[in-house]
């Protein structure tokens, strides 16, 4: 038992810190930090840095391109990533997807798809959520039916992720109506310029278009895109699942935010004094950090307890994605009550690189206010999305408790 | 970063589960509880055959040289036995205190004999006044001039945990002047016996001992002193963590063992014709308590492995950090898990209360969740 990093993980930690401080490029970087958009081509240039490096995939196994590295390593990487403010790579593509391809995917579909992803020339979104399936995902009603050489694929996803930025999109659609739901359903990769795929943006209560509904309506498939097998579709999908909530643990930029807070704390005025100093809004973040704290420790016994070949987890990761969620949004939450009265401004332009404050506004309004009260907003979705906390709980009911 | 007992530790570990399950059981405890002594006298004779007296001793006083995690190991399973022997009084936090501070003679002097089981101990080093604040010593030490005669110590102390047992007292003291003030505190080694010094004892909430103790020009002699004269907080202070990471880890292990129990209650106990587990209220408390048991745990993890840095900042703040998590997370789990027993979480019959009880008692000790918060808080600014 012994919570201290090896030599050789601090070797690695400066290794990698010293490599995105100075490749991270510096207009990025300044984006990141003052919580302006973030715009598909820094994401896309940053994932492309990260390759020729050799460290497009952290998660991945050598044989498919990765680093290889194991969870500390990865752990390491992920704190450093959020501390220096290098943006998360996509998710989508990376964490989820790639892991389903590498388990259940032919070789052609791996040969052809993996290296395009760690290359950042394909960008991908997810189709999961349907207007009438949320948490009750499997009784999904968005059809493909097979017509020789392809599917013809009609129905509705909704909350998807960056679609507008997307150049594919993974599907779990119906392929049979016999049996149980779980039992007729299939994982599609559909190429996003497919005749017959309409997007409609969703404003977002920060009032930011983050997500979209897409309709498919005779969209043709070639059925070489099928993941797997017809109607095996759930068991991949629930194996993503796994890969998708450890990351929600987020320890690294929850550590960033914290330290942010902090920041933000020290320089807000209260009854004269830095806000810090008030031992009411002190504890306050006493009390998250000491949350964030024992999640760290939690994550890491929960990676060290996992086995390393399969590279999934067991249902304890719903721990980490009630708790990691809940950190992120208490903090997000803290930070914009730190600004007191300066979190009302609503300020769309000053979330550009351009924007310039008015000079007696700047006097109060500091640098890093425009974003926090949308962030606060924007991030209740952390415990819906993924498997909202309710699903979690009672996924930790049946499979950890047996109930 | 590694996260697995070793060979021995799981080796000691089933031993002692194996001595509770045998010697150990409910109906015992509570026996023990209401006697005389307030423990067991032969469980502590085990307790030194199996070495668990010495474990935190080097090696040349007898000991077995463990380390703070060998003690996390013991105190989750005094949790889940719900053990009452002065386990932690005499050999995590005296013994501790003496192996870190005492000179090498009254070493070899105490620490076999703690070790074989022969003498206990007791930490005597709160006041009335002080609530948890280990600075406030009102209790004077008249003397210590150069002659070496020794000195006088009059003053209280109050709610000494396992007193009633103990053979000798470490009591902390000071010449006079403000009694809040850090420095000039020193610590002595006080003989049960020694005139003038008399015991209020009581049984504790939790099935425990403990004494005010009152000491009227109680006279020790200049061997009594342990570390420099002036110098006794910081000694305190680093007794205590290793206490507070000590009761951290029993708090783990009743947390578990009270999820365990509860856990098997909603699966048992029927109501309107189903197990009272089938309903979606009750998975959702059972999951949050589940929860709280993993990040309690971590958190006893972080206690014990920095109970023994050398970094007083750090593990001021991982300790006191553990305590408020744990304080909050027993408080959670205690609670819910006597609700959801029912009018059976309100009954002495079962365990379910007496390990309530003593988790309540564990955050009222050695401070509790509102003094370690603070702390903790204090040093973020």
């Amino acid at each position: 038992m012994d919570l201290k990093y090896t030599p050789e993980e601090e070797a690695f930690r400066a290794r990698v810190r010293a490599f995105i401080e100075a490749e991270l490029p510096a207009d990025f970087r300044d984006r990141m930090r003052l919580g302006k958009r973030v715009r598909k081509e820094d994401l896309v240039r940053w994932q492309r840095i990260l390759h020729r490096h050799g460290w497009g995939a952290v998660m991945w196994p050598t044989r498919f391109g990765g680093t290889g590295w194991n969870v500390i390593q990865q752990h390491i990487f992920e704190e450093e990533r959020a501390d220096i403010g290098a943006p998360p790579q996509n998710a989508f593509s990376l964490k989820m997807l790639a892991p389903v391809l590498m388990t259940f995917a032919n070789s052609a579909q791996a040969e052809y798809f993996l290296p395009r992803i760690i290359a950042g020339e394909d960008w991908w979104c997810q189709g999961y959520s349907e207007p009438g399936s949320g948490s009750d995902l499997a009784s999904l009603r968005t059809s493909a039916v097979r017509r020789g050489d392809h599917y013809l694929v009609n129905g509705q996803k909704t909350w998807n992720t960056w679609g507008q930025y997307a150049d594919w999109i993974f599907c779990l659609v119906r392929t049979s109506t016999e049996g149980r739901p779980q039992e007729g359903i299939s994982f599609l990769l559909i190429d996003m310029k497919s005749p017959g795929i309409t997007l409609k943006p969703i404003t977002m209560l920060d009032g930011e278009h983050e997500i979209n509904e897409i309709w498919f309506d005779n969209v043709q498939v070639p059925a070489q895109n099928l993941v797997g097998e017809e109607n095996k579709g759930w068991t991949y999908a629930k194996f993503l699942l796994t890969h998708e909530r450890t990351n929600n643990a987020g320890i690294g930029s929850c550590k960033r935010a914290l330290k942010h807070l902090k920041e933000i704390a020290a320089e807000q005025v209260s009854h004269g004094r830095p806000l810090i100093e008030d031992a009411r809004f002190r504890d306050r973040i006493a009390q998250v950090e000491l949350e964030l704290m024992a999640l760290e420790i939690t994550n890491l016994r929960v990676l060290s307890a996992g086995k390393p070949e399969s590279r999934s987890l067991g249902p304890e990761v719903s721990v980490l994605k009630i708790k990691g969620s809940e950190i992120q949004q208490t903090l997000a939450e803290l930070q914009m009550r730190a600004l007191g009265p300066d979190a009302l401004p609503y300020l769309r332009e000053a979330l550009e690189m351009d924007w310039v404050a008015d000079p007696s506004f700047a006097e109060h309004y500091r640098p890093y206010a425009p974003p926090l009260s949308g962030q606060y907003f924007n991030l209740r979705k952390t415990t819906i999305y993924a498997g909202s906390t309710e699903i979690q709980k009672n996924i930790i009911s049946q499979l950890i408790l047996g109930l | 970063m590694d996260f697995n007992y070793s060979d021995e530790q799981i080796a000691l570990q089933e031993t002692l589960q194996r001595f509770i399950g045998r010697d150990y059981g409910f109906e015992r405890r509570r026996e023990l509880a209401r006697s005389a002594l307030g423990f067991s006298a032969e469980a502590w004779a085990q307790y030194a055959d199996l070495g668990l007296l010495s474990l935190p001793f080097p090696e040349e006083f007898g000991g077995l040289g463990g380390n703070a995690v060998d003690i996390m190991l013991v105190m989750e399973l005094v949790g889940r036995g719900l053990l009452l022997e002065p386990f932690s009084s005499t050999v995590v936090m005296c013994g501790g205190l003496i192996r870190d501070a005492a000179s090498e003679p009254l070493k070899r002097t105490m620490l076999p004999r703690i070790g074989a089981g022969e003498i206990k101990l007791a930490l005597a080093c709160y006041e009335a006044e002080g609530r948890y604040e280990l600075s406030q010593v009102a209790c004077t030490a008249v003397g210590g001039g150069s002659s070496g005669s020794g000195w006088r110590l009059s003053g209280r102390k109050t709610v000494v945990l396992d007193a009633s047992s103990a053979d000798y007292f470490l009591v902390s003291a000071r010449p006079g002047g403000d009694a809040a003030h850090a420095h000039g505190i020193s610590l002595f080694l006080v003989g049960r016996e020694a005139a003038g010094l008399t015991l209020f004892a009581y049984p504790t909430q939790s099935g425990g001992r403990a004494a005010d103790l009152r000491l009227d020009g109680v006279a020790v002699d200049a061997n009594a002193l342990i570390g420099a004269p002036g110098e006794g907080l910081a000694i305190v202070e680093r007794a205590v963590e290793r206490g507070i990471a000590a009761l951290c880890a029993e708090a783990v292990g009743i947390i578990t063992a009270l999820n365990e129990a509860t856990l098997n209650y909603l699966k048992t106990r029927k109501q309107f014709g189903v197990p009272i587990g089938k309903f979606q209220a009750l998975q959702h408390r059972m999951a949050d308590m589940f929860i709280a048991a993993e990040q309690a745990r971590s958190m006893a993890v972080m206690a014990a492995v920095y109970a023994d840095s050398d970094d007083s900042a750090l593990r001021r703040r991982a300790v006191s950090g553990a305590k408020a998590y744990i304080g909050q997370a027993a408080r959670f789990v205690g609670q819910q898990a006597v609700q959801m027993h029912g009018a059976m979480g309100v009954v002495d019959d079962l365990i379910v209360s007496h390990y309530f009880k003593r988790l309540t008692m564990i955050d009222l000790s050695l401070g509790d969740v509102d003094f370690h918060l603070a702390r903790f808080s204090d040093m973020l600014a």
